[in-house]
């Protein structure tokens, strides 16, 4: 009996062991990412020194800055097993709107990025309410309103471009001024990232987002509302892309009917890379930074390298397709060995 | 209650009907017949506000500037009746059009050749799309293809930079413009594929599988259904129909580049969607899609004859999609519905 | 105060053609184990579904501590201290144990309505100490066991104050051991004052943990015992509602010689050393626990996911099977367990249905023939006494049954000679339950060789010729139909000794 007992105890403790290994597993692959980054950039470095200057660096990151900001809302909505192709759309039409705005009446540049984040927000709880409310498939809806956003864009813009010379100084000031001398885009992206960890990791409706994602009929189970959710993280990254609009215009300093075609491709492939699941319910706001962070890096290494830029979009197909590939072999292997601890 | 009156209760031979009741409610209440009264008032409002619009042969000849992309919509009702999809026949297009050029101009092959290599190709794209699919079934079609759609329009750029390719042989770039009779060849090509496809889907046992597929894939496999198989084929279809969109439109341009078909997915889901091919898979039929195509095709004709920008089109194609997969998940009034 | 903190009277449930619940009482004591017992498909779920606030009742009035209550939606029932842990564990994989437990009810601070992580993994990880677990509640869901889980799942239901507590055959998918923890965490409750109603098919379940047993029967109300008050053989009586006897037809069949052949099969972390036989015309029994591994088997042996270890053999000769295809082919027929998600199309016709598996034999080249199929469709559908209209029904508008004979009808039209059948009358009433053995002793006598799993131990014994019982991916004991009782049955597949890695057979 008393054996019995011990054989017992040996076996929780030595689940909760295996447990502990398998929950570090997500702690990993973040450290996999750092890790990677730094052979990376070592890597660049060698091949050419101008790399890692400050100059350089501080470009790259106010490149990604954009980015980043994107793919943290995009990381919400995959969470929640959706996807959302229509951002790319939404900025140009944002930027374009903010542009035209800019040049007829010169706004205070606050008040233009506030104008650019309500109407991301309008395309944004289009793009929910298509999908909670009338159970439209997200990439249906999404892919229906990329082509509707992107037509208004076109037809406010009469096929003209809004360049630097229309822009006033104020404006063009977002992207390039700077707070204690770190770039206003950085700042940015520094204050959405700590508001978006706090309120994903440290707030009821945070945590909801993802109960929804991990399984929609337990979350209804409970008592959330999974359609409040679903236009809410429309919504907001709508409202993100609406702000990176502004941001787009003022930082390349010219607004297009084509601004950021295909862009929302780049976004999914930093999400993907950071770890968060497509098929919803995971996903980390460290995992997307890092993801940004190397998706920026690869960007700015390219030409540094010599490498022709017309490789830069299969480099980045292809990562993408490797990244989910690897996922699921990592998720089968941790699969296989939980069955092999079971005993028969 | 003794066991033989319990198991004769329930275990009596009775006859059942295998014939079928034709109703006329049911019949009208297709959704091809929408359809078919969509594309009426398409010509009407057409013909009303542009006089050249009804013209026979400029009809026929317009059907040149739409159809091209028109092929892949058959492989891609096949596609979301199976309830997957496919983002990347835009990009396949491009890449499969691209090496064909390369192919003829940098490596000086016969065009015939260079025509055979655009097909495989395509087919090659819709076999590594089919394939990563079904071996990897944790990814959804949705991730595998925009990963794939990335790719190939990423090789394609590798391949030609920005440059364009052309210098086809005029009997190939007459191929995308000629006529036989008044009738443009490739409404004859489309006509051919619509009734193979047609066939394929409605008349086979290929087809039926398909259907099983979309409406109940464990119980398809379960049942003996090569589910794996299927799959792959009809993504391969995809791929080769996107080469063939992509000859036409190499022919009809005289040239091609990198850049080109970006967005006819959209174009190509949207028509299957309005031609009533579910999105949740399981229900649809070729009619619908052959119909839809016209309608959207003679739509961007008549905007383009009153001169409205082709870029409004891209509104009302987005609206199209969402009307079309919304208006079955409205409730129909209830004297329309059958029991 | 009233004596009982929940009675129900005279609660009736209906759905569109069904009569769920037909006016069943039902009384629960403070700090009492009520066994709530009934075969499939006797309206148990219903019933937990109702107190639970997930359906409200047509008729019928349910008392809390003696007051009225009423439940519009989960939230009520929960909010008035009633929780449930289901069989399939409802929870949140890629949320971490503490998040799972405090779902709904999470700790935020009054002012900044920031979560409180630190309290909340705090009382999470004593909760689980209390009920004996040294789960980290930091780890995700997912990565815990199923016995695991339905620990975090009671922490659950404890930490949301909840007096009544509704375990839906909670040991289901359980271990002998697993269940022994979880029999000793319901007394622990018991004792602190909480009300648990248990449900199980497991009389074992019963006899170790419940005072009082409430019988359920085709959605009527049969009785409320004390559990000594009355003799497994009553109860089976209440619960069948006839001698065993009256249920199953008259066998005819004549065993022949052997088609079937498994020789060691084994699948990484699911079964070992599978070894018997089917012969022609005979009735093999395959029963056990559920989660015993018996589906995994027969999924194994139709190639829907193949054994890594082992052979197959049909009439002697050594075959591979790696997809369903193979085993069709091979003349294995496998009519699966959950017939709506694995067995048919709803959304298709009873003709089409039927012919889906044996397509190309109705069809020229790939091309379809509609009249042979039809034709086909009719003769198979009306052998098997499908109730329809035509054959152009959908299969949605079925019941139960009828939709079950569909899917037997779908087998015979591919030249199959061995049939098996997983859990072939889950869900479908007495009526039809009888009409399905009269159909599977009809295939046995005309030579078909069957192999017949369940866990409705009535059917194993009023229809098998052989019985095999499977313990934790093991096969237990086999037993010819003279040798075999229930109580031998129960006693091997869950007897408290482990199985030791090697093939047991008991010797009579």
């Amino acid at each position: 009996m008393n054996e019995h007992v011990i054989q017992q105890t040996d076996n929780i403790e030595k689940h909760t062991l295996s447990n502990k290994l398998l929950a570090n597993i997500s702690k990993f692959r973040e450290l996999g990412l750092i890790v990677f980054i730094v052979i990376l950039c070592a890597f660049i470095q060698w091949r050419n020194s101008s790399f890692l200057t400050i100059e350089n660096i501080n470009d790259m990151i106010t490149n990604a800055a954009i980015l980043s900001i994107l793919a943290v809302g995009m990381m919400l909505v995959l969470v929640t097993r959706g996807i959302d192709l229509s951002i790319g759309a939404i900025i140009a039409l944002s930027g374009m709107i903010c542009a035209q705005l800019v040049s007829q009446f010169s706004l205070n540049p606050l008040l233009i990025i506030l104008i650019g984040i309500v109407i991301g927000i309008v395309c944004g709880v289009l793009n929910g309410v298509l999908i909670a409310k009338i159970g439209i498939l997200p990439i249906i809806a999404t892919l229906a309103l990329m082509n509707v956003f992107r037509g208004l864009t076109y037809r406010i813009s009469n096929g003209e471009w809004v360049s630097s010379y229309q822009m006033t100084d104020s404006f063009l000031s977002i992207a390039t001024g700077k707070v204690f001398g770190i770039n206003n885009l950085i700042v940015i992206a520094i204050v959405i990232y700590i508001i978006f960890y706090y309120v994903i990791n440290h707030t009821v409706i945070g945590r909801q987002i993802y109960a929804v994602g991990s399984n929609p009929e337990s979350a209804k189970v409970s008592g959330i509302n999974e359609n409040k959710i679903l236009i809410l993280v429309y919504s907001t990254l709508g409202g993100l892309s609406g702000l990176a609009g502004v941001l787009w215009v003022s930082k390349f300093a010219s607004a297009q009917g084509d601004t950021a075609t295909g862009y929302e491709l780049t976004v999914i492939a930093v999400c993907i890379l950071g770890g968060v699941s497509i098929a919803g319910g995971a996903g980390k706001v460290s995992g997307v930074l890092l993801g940004a962070l190397l998706l920026g890096i690869l960007q700015n290494a390219l030409p540094l390298l010599n490498v022709s830029p017309f490789w830069q979009t299969g480099i980045q197909g292809a990562i993408i397709l490797i990244a989910v590939i690897l996922n699921t072999l990592v998720k089968r292997s941790v699969d296989r060995n939980n069955l092999v601890r079971r005993k028969i | 209650m003794n066991n033989k009156s319990l198991a004769e209760e329930n275990y009596l031979p009775n006859n059942l009907a295998n014939k079928k009741e034709f109703s006329l409610k049911s019949f009208f209440l297709q959704w091809e017949w929408l359809l078919i009264l969509i594309l009426f008032l398409v010509f009407i409002i057409n013909s009303i506000l542009s006089p050249y619009f009804l013209d026979a042969n400029s009809l026929l000849g317009a059907t040149s500037t739409f159809l091209d992309k028109a092929f892949i919509v058959f492989p891609m009702a096949l596609i979301m009746i199976m309830r997957d999809i496919d983002i990347s026949v835009g990009s396949t297009v491009a890449l499969s059009g691209v090496v064909m050029a390369t192919v003829y101009n940098s490596f000086g092959f016969p065009m015939e050749i260079a025509i055979l290599v655009c097909l495989a190709v395509g087919a090659l794209c819709g076999l590594i799309n089919g394939l990563l699919i079904v071996k990897f079934k944790e990814l959804s079609a949705v991730i595998v293809t925009l990963g794939t759609m990335i790719l190939f329009r990423g090789i394609a750029y590798i391949i030609l930079e920005d440059q364009a390719s052309g210098n086809f042989p005029d009997w190939f770039n007459y191929f995308g413009w000629g006529t036989a009779g008044n009738i443009p060849f490739i409404l004859i090509a489309f006509i051919i594929v619509a009734i193979v496809f047609t066939l394929l889907l409605h008349k086979t046992t290929f087809g039926r599988n398909v259907y099983a597929i979309g409406s109940n894939p464990t119980a398809s496999r379960f049942s003996g259904v090569s589910v794996d198989k299927i799959r792959v084929i009809v993504f391969v279809l995809a791929g080769v129909m996107a080469a063939v969109t992509a000859i036409f439109l190499a022919s009809r341009m005289g040239s091609t580049r990198p850049n080109v078909a970006s967005g006819y997915e959209l174009e190509v889901i949207t028509m299957a969607a309005l031609g009533g091919i579910s999105t949740v898979g399981g229900k649809g039929r070729m009619l619908g899609t052959i119909l839809a195509v016209f309608i959207i095709g003679f739509l961007q004709y008549g905007l383009g004859l009153i001169n409205i920008p082709s870029q409004t089109l891209l509104i009302i194609i987005g609206a199209l999609l969402i009307l079309a997969v919304a208006t079955p998940k409205l409730k129909l009034p209830k004297f329309l519905l059958r029991k | 105060m009233s004596e009982y903190v929940l009675e129900l009277k005279g609660i009736t449930k209906e759905f569109p053609g069904v009569k769920a619940l037909d006016n069943v009482h039902f009384k629960l004591k403070k700090g009492e184990i009520h066994a709530l017992m009934g075969e499939n498909g006797a309206g148990k779920s219903t019933f937990i579904k109702i107190i639970t606030g997930v359906h409200s009742p047509n008729k019928g009035e349910m008392y809390l501590y003696g007051e009225k209550v009423e439940f519009n939606n989960p939230k009520d029932a929960q909010v008035k201290g009633i929780a449930a842990i289901y069989q399939h564990v409802t929870n949140f994989p890629d949320l971490t144990v503490t998040e799972n437990i405090f779902m709904g009810h999470e700790k935020v601070s009054p002012i900044t309505r920031r979560l409180l992580w630190k309290e909340m993994h705090y009382e999470a990880r004593s909760l689980l100490r209390q009920l004996g677990s040294t789960i980290d509640p930091k780890v995700e869901m997912g990565s815990l066991s199923v016995a695991q889980q339905q620990i975090v799942e009671i922490a659950k239901a404890i930490s949301t104050k909840a007096k009544i507590i509704i375990m839906d055959e909670p040991t289901a998918a359980l271990t002998a051991r697993e269940s022994e923890e979880l029999y000793k965490i319901a007394e622990k409750l018991r004792d602190d004052g909480v009300s648990i109603i248990f449900i199980s098919h497991r009389f074992e379940d019963m006899y170790r943990l419940a005072t009082q047993v409430t019988v359920l029967r085709d959605a009527k109300y049969m009785g409320s015992w004390g559990v000594d008050e009355i003799s497994n053989e009553q109860l089976i009586v209440q619960m069948v509602g006839r001698e065993i006897s009256q249920v199953f037809p008259n066998k005819h069949n004549e065993i022949k010689e052997s088609i079937l052949e498994i020789k060691n099969l084994g699948k990484i972390g699911y079964f070992a050393d599978i070894s018997f036989n089917v012969r022609k015309g005979e009735i093999v029994g395959l029963t056990g626990l559920v989660g015993a591994g018996r589906t995994e088997v027969c999924q194994a042996i139709c190639g829907i996911a193949p054994a890594d270890k082992g052979e197959i053999f049909i009439k002697g000769k050594k075959v591979k099977i790696k997809k369903p295809k193979d085993a069709m082919n091979f003349g294995i027929g496998y009519l699966p367990e959950d017939r709506q998600l694995q067995g048919l199309i709803l959304s298709w016709d009873i003709g089409r249905n039927i012919t889906l598996p044996s397509m190309k034999k109705y069809s020229q080249k790939g091309w379809l023939n509609p009249k042979r199929e039809a034709t086909v469709a009719k003769e198979l559908a009306e052998k098997v006494s499908v109730k329809a209209n035509s054959i152009f029904d959908l299969v949605s508008s079925l019941s139960g049954g009828n939709q079950q004979k569909v899917s037997v009808a779908k087998l015979l039209t591919a030249d199959v000679e061995v049939i098996i059948l997983d859990e072939p009358t889950k869900g479908v009433d007495v009526g039809a339950k009888s009409a399905i053995y009269e159909i599977i002793n009809d295939l046995a006598a005309q030579g078909y060789g069957v192999l017949l799993v369940s866990s409705e131990m009535p059917e194993i014994l009023g229809l098998s010729d052989r019985i095999i019982v499977m313990k934790e991916g093991r096969i237990a004991t086999t037993l010819s139909k003279e040798e075999a009782t229930q109580e031998r049955i129960l006693e091997a597949a869950m007897g408290s000794e482990p199985t030791n890695n090697r093939e047991v057979v008991v010797e009579v």
